[in-house]
C-alpha cells in the first residue's frame, strides 16, 4: 500500500491513501431504508445497499424495476422531477444527502453522472470538457486539464489534432468517451453510470469496458446495466433488483455463479428479464 | 491490480453543505426573470383598470342600458346621443363581409395544402400567405380605397367613396392566411389512421376529407374561424380609411359606417382634453371591444387546446 | 356479365364530384395568390414614379412635389430602437422564467394564459391603454418614450412567445449533462438553453419587430403627429413615422398625395421584405446544424 502526495488540485491539497480494489474497501456511498416514488407510485422499496469505494457495484435486473431511479437518487437528478419523494437516507461518506442544508449543486460536483444516451453539448471538443471546471472557478492549466481527462477516457489520441472541433462530429461511442472525459474533469469521487453502453455498438462498449476497468483505480463507479454479461465481466460487486426490491447483493463472483436466492438464480441464468 | 505511482491521485473527499455566493446571485437572477414574466399579467391588469376606471366615470353620465342598447351614436353634436349600436352594427357588417370572404378562401386552402398541394406547391402557398398576413392594416387601408372601391363603383354606380364593402373585402383578405394556416394545421394533425380507414371503406378523397377529416378536424376549424373573427373585430385602420366615418344602423354595405375601432381612432386624432364627454367615450367603447375579443379568443384557444391534446 | 374495376355508374359521378372540388379547393386557394400580386402591383404602379432620393430626405410639405418622408423614417428607426431596447431583454426574460423556472404550477399556467390572451387583443386597445398610462397619467405627454413603451406592450407577448418556443425546442439531455456536471439553473441556462436557442429567438423577435413597424392605431392614439418638420433628438420629443405619414397622405383628396402615400408604401414593403428575408435566412442558416 502506497501512500501519495497529490500535487495541488484546484480546490485544495491532502494525502490520500490508494488502495487495492481487492482490498476491503470502505462505503462511500449508503442507502438506508431507501423508498422512492413518483406521486403515488412507488418504484423502490426499502433498499439498503452500501457502496464500497473505488469499486465498481453493478445494478442489474428486468427493465422497470426501479434501478435508475435509484442510481439518479445518489446525485439528485430525481429533483427535477416534480412527484418525485424520497424517503429514508442516502448517505456520502456519512452526510445525507437530502439534509435540507444540503446543496444539490454540491452534491453532483462530487458525484458525477454518464447518461445512457450520449448528450455533448453542441459545442467544441474541448469547450465540452472545460466548461464545468471553468465554471468553478478552476485556476490551474485548462488546456493540460482537458488533455489528462481525455487521456483517462481513452479518448486523446482521436481527437487531439481536432479538438476545437464540434463534439457533435464524433462517432456514439467516442461521443459516450467523451461524456465520461467531462465526467472525470471535475473529478469527482463517483462516477454514476446510467446503461453507458446500451445505445452503443459492440467495439465501441468493449473499448468502454477496458476504460471502467483503469478508471476504478481512482474512481468509485456505480453502474446500471441490464446487459448481465457486462456486469459480470466488469464489476467488483453486484445488486440484483426486481421490482424495486433488493434481492441480492454481493460479490459479483458469488451473485452469478452461487446465488442465495431462487430470483437471482433464475435472473442471472437467463430464466426471465 | 498495482497501483500505478504515475497516476495523478484523486482529489481529495470534501465536505458537503456550506453556502455559497453563488445562491444569492441565482436568487436574485431568478427574481428578475419573474418580474419579467409577471409583467404580462400587470399588463392585463392595468388594461381592464384604465378601461374600466375611465369608463366608470362615463356611465356615471350615460346609463348602461342606453349605452347598449341605444340607437343613435352622436356624443359630440347636440341633440347629444349615445347608443353604441350603429358602431356595433358597422363591425358586425365587416364581420360579415370579411367572414364571406375569408372562410371560403381560408378554408379550401386549408384543405387544398393539406390535402391536394405537392411541396412545390406548397412552397408556394405557404409564403405567399405569410406575406399576405405580414402586410400591415395601413396598406389594406390604402388598397381598399384606391382600388377596391373604384371597382365596387364600376358594378354597383351608387356605391360612395367610403362604404363597408370595400373595407370587408380587404379585411377578409386580411384575415384569410389566419383561417388558412390554422386549418391546415387541424386537418394535419387528424391521424393518418383515419383517413386510411376511410379509404379502406372504398370512399373517394372527397369523400374522406369531407365526411372524415374535415368533421375530425371541426372543433380546430371552428376555432380558426372565432380567432379570425376576433382579429376582425379589432381591426382598424382599414376600416377607417376605407369605410368612413358616419356611425348609422344599416345593412347595406355600399354605404359609409363606422365601427367601434374606427371610431375610436377618429377620437384620437382630434386629442381630447381629458375628462371631456369625447375622451370618455373612448374608454365606454374600448371596454366594450375589448371585452368582445376577450370572450371570443379565450373560447377559441380553449376549443383549440382541446384540439391538440386529443390529437398529440 | 363483363366484370372491371374500372369506374362505372355511382362511383363516375362521385369521381367527378371529386374532382369538382378539386379543382375548386385549388382555385379559391390561387385567388388568394392573384389577390396578393394585384395588390402589390397596384401600389408599385402607383407609387414608383415618386420613388427617389428626394422623397427620401424631404420633410412633408402642403406641397406633394416637396413632400418626403424624411422625419417619418427616422422617426420609424427611433421608435423601432426604443421599443426592441425595451421589449427584447423583457420578453426573452420572461420566456426564460416561463421555460426554465416556472415548473407546471397553476401560476405558471395562469401567466402563460394571460400572454396567450394579450396576443390577441386588438393593437388599439394598447393604443388606449398607452394613451391614459403613459401619455396622460404618468405624463411623458406624446413623446417617443409614450410611443416605444406602448409599442413594447404591444410586441411583448409575441415576443415571449416565439422565445418559448425555441427554448422549448432545445433538448432536454443538454440541460441534463449540465446539471450532472454540478451547473446551477441560471448556468446551464446562460450557457447552454439560450446559445441554442438564439436563432428561434432571433427569429421570433425579428418577425415580432416587423410587426411594430406597421402598427398605425395605437401611435394614433399616443399622439404620433403627421405633421413635423424636424427629426427627433431624444425620447421625449414629439415624433411622426411611417405609417402615420401614409396614413396622413391617403387621406388627403388629393390624387397626388394618394401617389405618395403609394411610395411611402413601397418602402415600408420593402424595409418589411427585408427583415423577413433576415429571419428567413437565420432560421435557414441555424436549422442546418454542425453535424
Amino acid at each position: 500500500m502506497t501512500v501519495s502526495t497529490t500535487p495541488p488540485t484546484s480546490t485544495g491539497v491532502t494525502e490520500r491513501q490508494d488502495s487495492a480494489s481487492t482490498e476491503k474497501a470502505a462505503p462511500i456511498l449508503e442507502a438506508r431504508q431507501v423508498s422512492l416514488a413518483y406521486g403515488d407510485n412507488e418504484v423502490v422499496h426499502s433498499v439498503d445497499l452500501t457502496i464500497p469505494e473505488r469499486n465498481i457495484t453493478a445494478i442489474i435486473g428486468p427493465s422497470g424495476c426501479g434501478k435508475s431511479t435509484l442510481l439518479r437518487a445518489f446525485n439528485r437528478m430525481n429533483d427535477f422531477i416534480p412527484e418525485f419523494r424520497s424517503e429514508g437516507q442516502i448517505l456520502y461518506r456519512g452526510d445525507d444527502l437530502y439534509a435540507s442544508d444540503i446543496d444539490p449543486v454540491e452534491v453532483r460536483l462530487r458525484i458525477g453522472m454518464v447518461f445512457q444516451k450520449p448528450n455533448p453539448f453542441p459545442k467544441s471538443i474541448t469547450k465540452n470538457v472545460s466548461w464545468s471546471p471553468k465554471l468553478n472557478g478552476y485556476k490551474g492549466d485548462i488546456d493540460e486539464l482537458v488533455e489528462t481527462s481525455l487521456q483517462k477516457a481513452a479518448l486523446w489520441d482521436e481527437v487531439k489534432d481536432r479538438l476545437q472541433d464540434s463534439a457533435l462530429g464524433l462517432s456514439g461511442g467516442q461521443q459516450q468517451r467523451l461524456c465520461i472525459a467531462r465526467a472525470l474533469a471535475m473529478e469527482p469521487e463517483v462516477i454514476l453510470m446510467d446503461e453507458p453502453c446500451s445505445a452503443l455498438d459492440p467495439a465501441s462498449t468493449a473499448r468502454i469496458e477496458d476504460l471502467l476497468y483503469e478508471l476504478r483505480k481512482r474512481y468509485t463507479i456505480v453502474i446500471v446495466t441490464h446487459n448481465m454479461q457486462q456486469a459480470a465481466r466488469v464489476s467488483d460487486h453486484t445488486a440484483f433488483f426486481e421490482n424495486g426490491n433488493l434481492i441480492e447483493y454481493g460479490e459479483t463472483d458469488q451473485v452469478f455463479t452461487r446465488p442465495n436466492q431462487k430470483r437471482t438464480e433464475d435472473y442471472v441464468s437467463g430464466r426471465f428479464g | 491490480m498495482s497501483p500505478q505511482a504515475a497516476d495523478v491521485p484523486a482529489t481529495p473527499p470534501r465536505a458537503l453543505g456550506g453556502t455559497r455566493s453563488r445562491h444569492v446571485s441565482e436568487r436574485v437572477i431568478e427574481g428578475v426573470l419573474l418580474a419579467c414574466a409577471v409583467l404580462g399579467v400587470v399588463t392585463t391588469i392595468s388594461i381592464a383598470l384604465v378601461l374600466i376606471i375611465e369608463s366608470s366615470g362615463f356611465f356615471a353620465d350615460v346609463s348602461v342600458w342606453e349605452f347598449l342598447f341605444g340607437t343613435r351614436w352622436a356624443p359630440l353634436i347636440e341633440p347629444r346621443s349615445f347608443g353604441v349600436l350603429p358602431l356595433v352594427c358597422g363591425t358586425f357588417l365587416i364581420v360579415v363581409g370579411s367572414a364571406l370572404v375569408a372562410v371560403p378562401i381560408g378554408l379550401a386552402s386549408g384543405i387544398y395544402l393539406s390535402e391536394y398541394a405537392t411541396p412545390k406547391t406548397r412552397g408556394i402557398v405557404k409564403p405567399t400567405l405569410e406575406i399576405l398576413a405580414g402586410i400591415p392594416t395601413i396598406v389594406y387601408g390604402y388598397f381598399a380605397l384606391t382600388f377596391i372601391t373604384p371597382l365596387i363603383q364600376a358594378v354597383f354606380p351608387s356605391t360612395l367613396v367610403y362604404n363597408a364593402a370595400s373595407a370587408a373585402i380587404v379585411v377578409g383578405i386580411m384575415i384569410l392566411p389566419m383561417v388558412a394556416t390554422i386549418c391546415d394545421d387541424a386537418i394535419r394533425a387528424v391521424p393518418a389512421s383515419l383517413r386510411h380507414a376511410g379509404h379502406a371503406l372504398g370512399s373517394t378523397k372527397l369523400e374522406v376529407t369531407a365526411q372524415v377529416v374535415v368533421p375530425a378536424a371541426l372543433s380546430g376549424v371552428i376555432a380558426a374561424f372565432v380567432l379570425a373573427i376576433s382579429r376582425a373585430i379589432g381591426e382598424t385602420m382599414a376600416v377607417s380609411i376605407a369605410a368612413g366615418n358616419s356611425a348609422k344602423l344599416t345593412l347595406n354595405p355600399l354605404t359609409s359606417i363606422q365601427t367601434m375601432t374606427a371610431y375610436i381612432v377618429q377620437v384620437g386624432l382630434g386629442d381630447a382634453p381629458a375628462g371631456t364627454v369625447e375622451y370618455k367615450t373612448i374608454f365606454a367603447v374600448g371596454v366594450l371591444l375589448f371585452a368582445i375579443t376577450l370572450v371570443m379568443n379565450f373560447i377559441a384557444n380553449r376549443v383549440l387546446l382541446r384540439f391538440r391534446n386529443r390529437y398529440e | 356479365m363483363s366484370w372491371t374495376l374500372k369506374t362505372q355508374g355511382g362511383l363516375a359521378r362521385r369521381r367527378r364530384k371529386e374532382k369538382l372540388f378539386r379543382v375548386l379547393c385549388a382555385s379559391l386557394t390561387w385567388t388568394a395568390i392573384v389577390l396578393l400580386a394585384v395588390l402589390l402591383f397596384h401600389i408599385c404602379r402607383t407609387g414608383i414614379g415618386w420613388l427617389d432620393w428626394q422623397f427620401l430626405t424631404s420633410f412633408p410639405s402642403y406641397d406633394p412635389k416637396d413632400a418626403g418622408l424624411k422625419a417619418a423614417l427616422f422617426g420609424t428607426i427611433w421608435l423601432i430602437a426604443m421599443t426592441a431596447a425595451i421589449s427584447i431583454p423583457v420578453g426573452v426574460a420572461a420566456a426564460v422564467w416561463l421555460e426554465e423556472y416556472a415548473g407546471d404550477g397553476r401560476f405558471a399556467r395562469f401567466l402563460a394564459l394571460n400572454i396567450q390572451n394579450l396576443a390577441g387583443v386588438p393593437s388599439i386597445v394598447y393604443g388606449i391603454l398607452g394613451l391614459a398610462v403613459f401619455v396622460r397619467a404618468l405624463r411623458f405627454g406624446q413623446s417617443l418614450l409614450a410611443g416605444s413603451l406602448t409599442m413594447s406592450l404591444l410586441i411583448l407577448p409575441v415576443i415571449i412567445i416565439a422565445a418559448r418556443e425555441a427554448i422549448r425546442a432545445v433538448p432536454p439531455s443538454i440541460r441534463q449533462a449540465a446539471f450532472a456536471l454540478g451547473a446551477t439553473r441560471w448556468q446551464t441556462t446562460r450557457h447552454h438553453v439560450l446559445p441554442s436557442a438564439l436563432p428561434g429567438i432571433l427569429t421570433g423577435v425579428i418577425l415580432a419587430i416587423s410587426r411594430a413597424i406597421g402598427e398605425t392605431a395605437p401611435l394614433i392614439m399616443v399622439g404620433a403627429v403627421a405633421y413635423v418638420a424636424f427629426v427627433p433628438q431624444g425620447p421625449t420629443d414629439s415624433f411622426s413615422c411611417l405609417p402615420i405619414q401614409i396614413y396622413n397622405w391617403t387621406e388627403r383628396p388629393q390624387a397626388a398625395f394618394h401617389e405618395l402615400a403609394a411610395a411611402g408604401i413601397i418602402v415600408l414593403l420593402v424595409a418589411l421584405l427585408a427583415m423577413n428575408a433576415i429571419a428567413v435566412w437565420i432560421r435557414h442558416r441555424f436549422s442546418k446544424e454542425p453535424r
